[in-house]
């Protein structure tokens, strides 16, 4: 038992972080704070893969004169992390565009808050 | 020659297209609108030029940068892929050219911007489409959903404030997809659907891709608005401006779905999401239910644009349906839709905006056969797209319901007869209202005095009569679409 504890503790960590943001977004009532739990939402699954390419003992994917390419189970996978690279830029973008649309809401109702929101767009 | 390069040709055409309407629309306030539609001109040939050749030839791959797959990312043109180009380019081509007039109403001095982005939407949606690797297509799925929040956000507050929401929930849907095709590559190390494809079928399933493919569905589900995923829709498409919606509502949500369909049935064998792992069977249920749920939802609409967002919910439905039968009629059935709900979808929401264009409010219960007068064209092609929704042969709408029919009958699925049945009738209830109110309702007086024509305008009639006759077409072509078209695309298990 104390091992799920003990190996996994990231992944636990990681899954905490995706409840985090997933509870953000859901319940609460400002949106920018929705905006907040957007990204964390997202950046727990940017660790999850950094998480699950980790290798314990493993070196960076650089060719080591003293490894050489026959022990190549010492070399950590670099795919995971450059998927990640474009993920990030996606979230980026994710978060402009959120940005622009409050501001465009914010200019026109003058509040950020969904209860306030609801009741002036009627 | 030209069919190796079709599938890497369209997406660089809409890409580059996009990236150069800003630089040039300094010189002509038009130029924007004219490259839009030739880009969409351009790539509708080209895929025409490249499905006989796959039909003929067999499935073309295309390695980008010559990085060889499964290292590199490939593109693959298959029946299925260039079909669904084919229906991207040629739907979108149509809405384009009938935004002559909304886009600078409705969007005055933003036009280029405007079309650049439609145009990024349209070459992700190819690419998602085209693609044969999983993460390239969750980068063209974040690029479509991206410059379609850009689309459908611009225009009035309330449109951004419904966007807001689609982005969120779309963003979830995104990163489930994301978290899927994550646990995938850690149990087989591939990101390439061929190369997966060859590792599953040695490996078989595992608790990790089990759970992978649960979350797949699910955000895919999502973006696909599958019954009760779908309430980001409705709000989304009534405040929308004209042309995004008429470009999004017909492509988005069935792109969406052919992504299901490809990793299901092509990526995974079909017997294992139909037999040991029920995904399919859930979907169906789901989509038996957003039918239901969507055409009584839609008859409780006042708002015409909002009843048409309830009834895309019903479509993308039969959809699910038919990809939940897990037959080859089911599979055909829902080819067929996916294709005829894009004209119908994109012939109703353009009608919907000649009637703003034309200065109507939306609202059904103020329509009257001064329209009818008016607008005569326009409201024949809704009488065309309505009678096709409905499901009256000989148009378009009739041949997939009726595959689909078929597909439950084989399946001994008496639910989802009934279901597809009974939607018909409900869809004639809220169609035949408003054909009602339109050729018959007396209102206001203008009985007395010539009515003003309001549908002068060729590039505001033109492509509503254009995709409505094309529904007849489709309609009695229907045998040549599914026996040349679609059943060479019938993945193997069927």
């Amino acid at each position: 038992m104390t091992e799920l504890v003990h190996d996994y503790y990231a992944y636990w960590f990681c899954f905490g972080l995706l409840t985090l943001g997933l509870y953000g977004m859901l319940l609460k009532r400002n949106l920018v704070k929705k905006v907040i739990g957007l990204s964390i939402f997202q950046v727990s699954i940017i660790l999850f893969f950094i998480i699950a390419a980790y290798k314990d003992g493993g070196t960076v994917p650089v060719l080591d004169e003293r490894l050489g390419v026959a022990e190549s189970a010492y070399y950590i996978n670099p795919l995971p992390h450059t998927l990640m690279l474009t993920a990030i830029v996606v979230g980026v973008a994710t978060l402009g565009v959120a940005f622009a649309l409050l501001i465009r809401i914010y200019g026109k109702y003058g509040t950020l808050d969904e209860d306030v929101l609801i009741e002036r767009m009627k | 020659m030209i069919p190796d390069h079709v599938a890497v040709i369209s997406i660089v055409v809409f890409l580059l297209t996009a990236i150069i309407i800003p630089l040039v629309s300094r010189w002509g306030d038009r130029l924007p609108y004219a490259m839009a539609v030739a880009a969409c001109a351009v790539v509708f040939i080209l895929n025409a030029i490249g499905l006989p050749a796959v039909l003929a030839a067999g499935e073309i791959h295309y390695a980008l940068g010559g990085w060889e797959p499964p290292i590199g990312i490939e593109l693959v043109l298959d029946p299925l892929s260039a079909f669904f180009v084919l229906m991207i380019s040629g739907v979108a081509g149509i809405v384009l050219w009938h935004s002559s007039r909304p886009v600078p109403a409705e969007l005055p001095g933003r036009g280029s911007v405007f079309y650049s982005a439609a145009l990024l939407t349209l070459g992700a949606l190819s690419g998602m489409v085209l693609t044969g690797d999983l993460f390239n297509l969750y980068v063209f799925l974040e690029i479509a959903a991206l410059s379609g929040y850009a689309l459908l956000g611009s225009g009035t507050a309330r449109a951004a404030a419904a966007t807001f929401r689609y982005l969120i929930l779309g963003t979830v849907g995104a990163s489930l997809y994301l978290l899927g095709i994550g646990l995938i590559f850690l149990e087989t190390g591939t990101l390439n659907m061929a190369d997966l494809s060859a590792i599953l079928a040695v490996t078989g399933l595992s608790p990790l891709l089990v759970i992978g493919i649960v979350f797949i569905v699910a955000g895919i589900g999502l973006k696909m608005a599958l019954f009760p995923l779908h309430l980001w829709l409705p709000d989304v498409y009534t405040a929308g401006s004209t042309t995004a919606t008429a470009l999004i509502a017909p492509l988005g949500t069935k792109v969406a779905a052919y992504v299901l369909f490809r990793l299901l049935f092509f990526v995974l064998e079909p017997d294992w999401v139909r037999v040991d792992l029920p995904v399919t069977t859930v979907i169906g249920w789901l989509g038996a239910a957003g039918i239901v749920w969507g055409s009584i939802m839609a008859i409780a609409q006042d708002n015409l644009r909002r009843m048409l967002a309830y009834s895309s919910v019903a479509q993308i439905g039969y959809i699910a349906l038919g990809l939940g039968l897990g037959n080859a009629h089911g599979f055909i059935g829902a080819m067929l839709h996916a294709l005829n709900h894009a004209c119908m979808k994109a012939c109703l929401f353009l009608v919907s905006g000649n009637l703003r264009a034309a200065g109507r409010s939306q609202s059904i219960a103020e329509l009257d056969h001064s329209l009818q007068r008016s607008m005569p064209w326009t409201a024949a092609a809704f009488t065309l797209a309505a009678i096709s929704m409905i499901g009256l042969p000989p148009l378009a709408g009739f041949f997939s319901k009726w595959y689909l029919l078929l597909g439950s009958w084989e399946q001994g699925s008496w639910i989802f007869l009934a279901v597809i049945v009974i939607s018909s009738l409900l869809n004639a209830v809220y169609f035949f209202r408003v054909i009602e109110r339109m050729y018959l309702a007396g209102g206001a007086k203008t009985d007395d005095k010539a009515p003003e024509r309001l549908d002068r305008h060729v590039n505001l009639v033109a492509p509503a009569v254009v995709l409505g006759v094309g529904l007849l077409l489709l309609g009695f072509a229907n045998v040549v679409i599914v026996n040349f078209l679609i059943r060479p695309m019938l993945p193997g298990g069927f």
